[in-house]
């Protein structure tokens, strides 16, 4: 996937079109597909998509900067996102902020040197009743604390050596 | 969590299948008709009626029209569509198509919220199921014309898109801002066309009206409020998770059940709900007195409460889509005014041009996001004004 290989961005883009519709309501699908697969949206790639839908360029970049969940810079192969609202906060978000920050050596807001994980900050995830959460990817994880924060990164970790799919990621079950 | 199921106990009573029989059996006015009667309220926050909704999306011209399902659920504090969607998921479809048949249309979708995606492939194999048994797809239970699916579409980690023309827009693949309202989505909804958008709360409660009756809903809640409502508990307390209450429950009683009952405040309705003082726990939640979606933070007894509001006041600076400038300017004028009150810097007649600056917020903002931004700074400040004042100077408070 690194280089971006064009043609194969191109192919992608135009099943993604077939699949959601040539139209402006599939902008957004479309857009969480190319997220979902490249972690971010390469400039590439909203071209392309502006291309098949009729759009201005700047008319998908404008709805890929309203959305958290899209991301124009390149991010890590997981990224996370803990959950800084009232509930988290007051269940030790902090304590996971900074357990996280000291295991990956970066701080909130950066990606790691090699170029693995992004930590950044969400809303509520509707998890409170097992507070503190965060995302990894698509993935929730519930009740965290110091320890499983270490527990979380091994897990991605052995996803990436065994090339597990990050969606397959392992750990706790998501609660329900 | 299933563990949770028999704390919700209407709602586990509810046989899936049941509501759309009888709805099969009878015309769309009767749908109507019966919703309209059990007074049913809108479980996303609002409490507009139902009934009325569904009235006037029939009665509204145009070949299509669409049931939305606002499966955004994201009220900090909020969590009980989460166990709907996953514990008691055919009855959310089932009132998706009950309202399709009550207002004539034949296209529903599920606005899921992105941090919900988990939930999407055990969505897509009940809408399978259900259309195995033919409870989706064509001639639903064999009746002519009576056509209907759904369609799973997802958010990307905007709360103002649970706002249902903010929901609209994004599906219509824009930025999620706010229209003007009027027109309404009954009459002018996606693609222009007379659209439903209800809670998915209130999709599953219409399915108990349709299969028992108005008197179903009636049997308990209060005249104005009829009917259970879930409540999402979280915080403070030893038991949190969804709880089942008929509405008019007095706050006291949840603090109960789920073990919250030393707290120093409750916040109710999430980040644009207020703050409740203890001195305030006979009060009843209903839409008649505290009016919420069903979030209840419980705030224990050693909690700062310039801390609680400063969560709030960056949470809507955070998610504030921009578009007007009550809410935009606001919100950030509210986050300058904390930090002078965290570093004790605040003078009373700078607070009292805060609340009036809030208080302007309510009146001028576009949307339902930025009207209700400054709710929780208000009710903090009212009610534990000495804290607030005092904070930074030595002085803890912790008094109403
Ligand atoms: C900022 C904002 C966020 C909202 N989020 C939600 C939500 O997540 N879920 C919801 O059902 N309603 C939400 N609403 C209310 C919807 O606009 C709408 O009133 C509701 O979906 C109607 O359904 P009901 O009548 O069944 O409650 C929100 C409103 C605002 C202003
Ligand atoms: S009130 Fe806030 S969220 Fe609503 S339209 Fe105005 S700026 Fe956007
Ligand atoms: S406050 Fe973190 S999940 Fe709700």
């Amino acid at each position: 996937m690194d280089p971006l290989d064009r043609h194969r961005l191109t192919a992608e883009v135009v099943m993604l079109a077939e699949k959601y519709g040539r139209t402006r309501s599939g902008l957004l699908p479309i857009l969480q597909a190319l997220q979902n697969h490249y972690r971010f949206l390469p400039d590439a790639a909203m071209q392309e998509t502006a291309d098949l839908l009729g759009l201005h360029p700047v008319e998908v970049y404008a709805v890929a900067t309203f959305y958290r969940f899209l991301d124009i810079e390149r991010k890590g192969r997981f990224m996370i996102r803990l959950c800084r609202t009232l509930s988290c906060d007051m269940k030790g978000k902090d304590a996971v902020a900074r357990q996280l920050e000291l295991e990956l050596g970066v701080p909130f807001g950066q990606t790691t040197p090699d170029g693995r994980f992004s930590l950044g900050w969400c809303n509520c995830l509707g998890m409170c009743d097992h507070a503190p959460a965060l995302l990894v990817n698509d993935r929730v994880f519930t009740g965290v604390t110091r320890e499983s924060v270490f527990n979380i990164l091994q897990g991605c970790r052995r996803a990436l050596s065994s090339q597990v799919a990050p969606g397959r990621l392992e750990g706790p079950d998501v609660s329900r | 969590m299933s563990a949770g199921r028999n704390r919700l106990p209407t709602f586990a009573a509810l046989i899936p299948g049941a509501a759309l029989r009888r709805a099969a059996a009878v015309s769309p006015g009767d749908i109507r008709d019966a919703v309209r009667r059990s007074g049913l309220r809108g479980r996303g926050g609002a409490g507009f009626l139902t009934g009325v909704k569904w009235n006037l999306a029939a009665a509204a011209g145009g070949q299509e029209k669409y049931v939305i399902c606002n499966a955004d659920e994201g009220e900090p504090g909020t969590f009980k569509d989460r166990l709907l969607l996953s514990d008691f998921t055919e009855l959310v479809f089932e009132g998706m198509t009950l309202a399709g048949r009550a207002i004539g249309g034949r296209c529903g979708i599920v606005y899921l919220r992105g941090e919900y995606r988990y939930l999407v492939p055990h969505l897509e194999s009940i809408l399978a199921k259900r259309r195995t048994k033919g409870l989706l797809g064509r001639e639903i239970l064999g009746v002519n014309g009576f056509d209907f699916d759904v369609e799973i579409r997802l958010g990307s980690g905007a709360y103002v898109c649970g706002e249902e023309t903010a929901l609209i827009e994004s599906l219509e693949g824009h930025r999620g801002e706010p229209r003007n309202r009027p027109p309404y989505p009954v009459t002018m909804g996606f693609r222009g066309c007379p659209t439903v958008v209800n809670n998915v709360e209130t999709l599953v409660l219409a399915c108990g009206v349709a299969a028992h009756g108005p008197e179903w809903l009636r049997s308990v809640g209060t005249e104005d409020s009829p009917g259970p409502k879930l409540l999402s508990v979280s915080g403070d307390c030893t038991r949190p998770g969804v709880y089942e209450f008929p509405l008019g429950t007095p706050l006291r009683d949840v603090l109960g059940a789920a073990g919250g009952s030393d707290a120093k405040a409750v916040q109710v309705g999430g980040a644009a709900g207020v703050c409740v003082p203890r001195s305030q726990f006979g009060r009843r939640l209903s839409y008649e007195d505290l009016s919420t979606g069903g979030a209840v933070i419980v705030l224990g007894p050693g909690r700062d409460m310039l801390a609680v509001a400063r969560n709030f006041v960056e949470f809507f600076n955070d998610e504030s889509c921009g578009q007007c400038t009550p809410c935009r300017y606001g919100n950030a004028a509210l986050m300058a005014g904390i930090e002078k009150l965290e570093q004790g810097r605040c003078s009373i007649s700078e607070l009292n041009d805060l609340l009036a600056l809030g208080e302007t917020m309510q009146l001028a903002s576009k949307c339902g996001l930025g009207q209700t931004s400054p709710n929780a700074f208000r009710s903090i400040a009212s009610h534990f004004r000495g804290e607030i004042l005092g904070h930074g100077q030595g002085n803890g408070g912790g008094h109403e």
